[in-house]
């Protein structure tokens, strides 16, 4: 049998450019919107109402708005009015918080989020950044709380804003993750009593939503507290958060673990490891990896769902932008103190499910 | 190399009347079998006949309901630290390697030593590389599992259970999820490791392996222990009718 001599050398084949057609912008446009008569119509009426929308968008954010005046001149501009942000925005941002101290928030604020910036390349986790956070988080105290260091004391019912809602979020999930984690290997034990237990705790805060869970905690747990012992209200409203996030957490941990193929128990444990040693080193590593998509939806809702302390007579940064619109000078220009709120929402949210694509190639 | 007489060392596995049940199924039953210190076993037979079970047994990976395995002088009961300990001093390969996919290659070596006998990290290493030559794949170091052919997984996981300095090395089917060409590749590190002297229990239909380097070869059916013998008279004179049939079915 003979072989076409081209073949044992395929250098000698000259190459050819593909069609114009497919390639290029011309290509792009060709594949991407108009391949087909359904697509063309979609992008021909998709097309006809951006072209409906977009401007006048545009033309309330941006051209005929005002960003500095008195909710009077609002009223009778056609645009959007950012002064109720600009008026307001030290209220939004850090609620009651005694107007001339609120650097201490907002350094607070800068400080924990140097720190998750830090944070966020792993070759910086090191024993040094385990002493920031542990420094960093008695200063941000510190600067809340006041009382030390010839700074005036400020209650804690005083907060409000940005801050508690971090506060809320950032100490709820970072609490939640390793109790939901503990959970979920409970409720994988072979001790039947553990098993039992995770499994009541994760299906019982599973079964009830966050807003009676925050009911409990501010009006019926002071209940069975003794006369005269009272546990602070954000303390409260945040251990029922953390309780609730860890439930979910705990499940989404469960089924990553269930997809460790039992191999990888059987090596570690012919090795001689023992069972923290196989969950830590081995089992955990491989599966919150698996998990990290699910888990940081979590976070996400989770995150979000701290605006539900208003319920509890908390002032979150929902809570104190609501409270800027009950203001008669200010009422009905609701549209754009939440979209501001929006955008704050989104920039969080948003980088959070970034630096989780970022951790999920890297690992 | 021509297999010596079992050496007389002294027994270093002991199962004594040994029974294990999957449930209601009875899967070992009455199991005896001493195995001297250096000596190397073969266990072969139909599939289902409870050979991957027993060694399994042997490093708890199963737990047997009747009976008595005494290892190394401790007898395996639900003694979490003996079991532990005998762990640690029995190797063991798997079918599909079961190296761990998140760590390198050397990290699957030191972790063992590390954690388990506590050994300082550069030590371990440097045990790790002894061994990672010794399999000849020292090159691959900083790699992982997954870069690796099924061959040089399997020589890994080999190595990986030599860092732990074992005394009992056990091979459950260490060859049969490999590719034909890489089957001689893991044969030959198996081969060199019985030269120096280490006691094996290979679960295995490699006939040629057992040949030549097997004091004892085992033939399993239907959880017991059929037949017994060195490996010319087991393969040139098969005494049982089960094992004459399965050799003719393997053997062609």
């Amino acid at each position: 049998m003979t072989q076409p001599s081209n073949l044992s050398s395929p250098a000698q084949i000259d190459d050819i450019r593909p069609p114009l057609t497919s390639i290029g912008v011309i290509g792009w446009i060709k594949s991407n919107l108009f391949n087909g008569l359904f697509n063309s119509v979609l992008t021909l009426v998709t097309f006809f109402f951006l072209c409906k929308i977009v401007p006048p968008l545009i033309r309330w954010i941006f051209i005929d708005s005002l960003w500095s005046s008195t909710s009077t001149e609002c009223r009778s501009a056609s645009g959007a009015c950012w002064s109720i942000i600009s008026a307001n925005y030290r209220f939004i941002l850090f609620g009651f918080f005694p107007y001339e101290l609120q650097w201490r928030p907002l350094s607070a604020m800068i400080l924990l989020i140097g720190l998750l910036l830090i944070s966020r390349h792993r070759r910086m986790w090191s024993k040094t950044l385990f002493y920031a956070w542990t420094a960093g988080l008695f200063f941000m105290a510190v600067l809340m709380k006041g009382g030390i260091f010839g700074l005036a004391p400020v209650e804690s019912t005083q907060w409000g804003g940005l801050p508690l809602t971090f506060l809320l979020a950032v100490f709820g999930l970072a609490a939640a993750y390793p109790l939901g984690v503990l959970l979920a290997l409970g409720r994988r034990s072979r001790m039947p009593a553990i098993k039992l237990l995770s499994i009541i705790y994760i299906e019982m805060i599973r079964g009830v939503p966050l807003v009676s869970l925050l009911f409990m905690s501010a009006v019926i747990f002071p209940l069975f507290l003794p006369e005269g012992l009272t546990i602070n209200k954000i303390l409260r409203a945040q251990a029922a958060i953390i309780m609730f996030t860890a439930a979910y957490i705990a499940e989404v941990v469960r089924g990553g673990l269930q997809g460790i193929a039992k191999g990888q128990y059987e090596a570690a444990e012919s090795l001689g490891l023992n069972y923290v040693q196989t969950m830590r080193l081995i089992i955990l590593p491989q599966a919150l990896k698996i998990v990290i998509p699910p888990s940081v939806s979590i976070l996400i809702s989770a995150f979000k769902d701290t605006s539900l302390v208003v319920i509890i007579g908390l002032y979150d940064i929902l809570k104190t932008t609501q409270t800027t619109l009950a203001n008669p000078s200010w009422m009905g220009f609701s549209r754009e103190a939440f979209f501001f709120l929006s955008c704050i929402y989104f920039v969080c949210c948003y980088t959070m499910s970034n630096y989780s694509r970022k951790l999920e190639k890297e690992l | 190399m021509n297999p010596i007489d079992p050496p007389e060392a002294g027994a270093i596995i002991e199962i004594i009347d040994m029974h294990k049940w999957y449930g209601d199924f009875h899967v070992l039953r009455g199991i005896d079998l001493t195995i001297q210190k250096g000596e190397r076993i073969v266990i072969c037979g139909p599939s289902g006949s409870g050979k991957s079970t027993l060694i399994r047994c042997i490093n708890r990976l199963e737990e047997h309901q009747r009976g008595k395995i005494i290892v190394d002088g401790t007898e395996l009961t639900n003694n979490i630290k003996n079991i532990e300990k005998i762990r640690a001093e029995v190797g063991m390969v798997f079918q599909h390697f079961n190296l761990f996919p998140h760590l390198t290659i050397l990290e699957n070596l030191t972790i063992g030593p590390v954690w388990v006998r506590k050994i300082p990290r550069v030590e371990a290493e440097k045990t790790a590389m002894y061994y990672l030559e010794k399999v000849h794949i020292a090159e691959q170091a900083k790699k992982y599992p997954g870069q690796l052919s099924g061959g040089q997984q399997q020589r890994v996981a080999i190595a990986r259970s030599l860092c732990m300095k074992p005394n009992i090395m056990l091979f459950d089917e260490p060859t049969s999820a490999l590719d034909p060409e890489m089957v001689k590749e893991v044969l030959d590190v198996m081969i060199s490791l019985a030269q120096e002297g280490m006691t094996m229990i290979v679960v295995s239909h490699e006939m040629g392996f057992a040949k030549s380097v097997a004091h004892r070869v085992l033939f399993m059916d239907f959880g017991q222990i059929v037949e017994s013998n060195t490996p010319e008279a087991f393969f040139e004179n098969p005494q049982h009718e089960r094992t004459q049939l399965f050799l003719s079915q393997i053997l062609h």
